[in-house]
């Protein structure tokens, strides 16, 4: 573990425990976008710089700002007085905790956690993603199109106002 | 040098962050974004096995990000839209209040 990866690992994990635990929920969606960018910066750590680019667009540039802009429109722009956690909020946190501890087990105990000599193969180029998504992933490119249509759709019909015609 | 396994510790420690602020906070806006650090914890796992695996030449594992990266932000924008119009019937954002199926 060198000191780059322990620094950024750090802020992602700070970024998402704020995210999880602040009470102010603006301050909770710019602790996401700390994580978000930790995350872009370990993709472009491991050679993955299409991913680390889109990640950065998509989750910081659109889906932060989604959800600052339903804060906004659900005027949880405050941090009131009552408590955070639901009711049996203790029940959520020990899940959390079990299942790391399995996670953590199986990984220490698996054939990774001896040190893999990290392959130095060439990233592939945006022309080598956009041949293969027209070749060999052609079929999941169709579909997700397909889902992004009826998702940007639906979200609309759900989120329009209604007129009441009933006055 | 950082092994897999450090990848991999990192990715499970997010996830389990996400899921236990999903499955204890009452703003359904923290739960989305708890989904959101879930989602994004298994994407790193997905290409530390990608750079870490025995021929990364297949870039296989940046193509499943890129398609989880889209669809994780079309379930982020109906998600949102759900919780705008909920608020919009029922004045409030809790989890605990939507407990009724009658519109």
């Amino acid at each position: 573990m060198d000191a780059g990866f322990a620094i950024i690992g750090f802020l992602t994990l700070a970024g998402a425990a704020g995210a999880m635990t602040l009470r102010n929920l603006v301050h909770c969606a710019l602790c996401l976008v700390l994580a978000f960018g930790g995350f872009a910066l370990l993709y472009l750590k491991l050679g993955a710089e299409f991913a680390g680019f889109a990640q950065l667009l998509v989750y910081v540039g659109a889906v932060a700002v989604l959800i600052v802009f339903a804060l906004l429109l659900t005027r949880n722009i405050e941090s009131t007085g009552e408590r955070i956690g639901a009711r049996d909020w203790p029940v959520g946190v020990a899940i959390g905790v079990i299942l790391f501890v399995l996670l953590g087990a199986a990984i220490v105990n698996s054939p990774f956690s001896h040190a893999l000599p990290e392959t130095r193969a060439n990233a592939p180029t945006v022309k080598e993603i956009g041949v293969s998504l027209m070749t060999d992933y052609v079929l999941p490119l169709e579909a997700v199109a397909l889902l992004l249509t009826a998702a940007m759709i639906g979200a609309v019909i759900i989120a329009v106002r209604e007129t009441d015609s009933r006055k | 040098m950082t092994e897999l396994h450090s990848y991999m510790l990192l990715a499970a420690a997010v996830f389990c962050v996400g899921l236990a602020g999903a499955l204890s906070r009452r703003s359904a806006i923290v739960v989305l974004i708890g989904i959101e650090l879930m989602l994004n914890a298994a994407n790193l796992n997905f290409i530390a096995f990608w750079r870490f695996g025995p021929n990364p030449e297949v870039f296989s594992g940046i193509m499943i990000v890129i398609f989880s990266i889209a669809i994780a932000a079309a379930e982020a924008a109906v998600g949102l839209a759900l919780i705008i119009s909920i608020h919009r019937h029922l004045r409030s954002t809790k989890v605990d209040d939507v407990n009724e199926l009658k519109g």
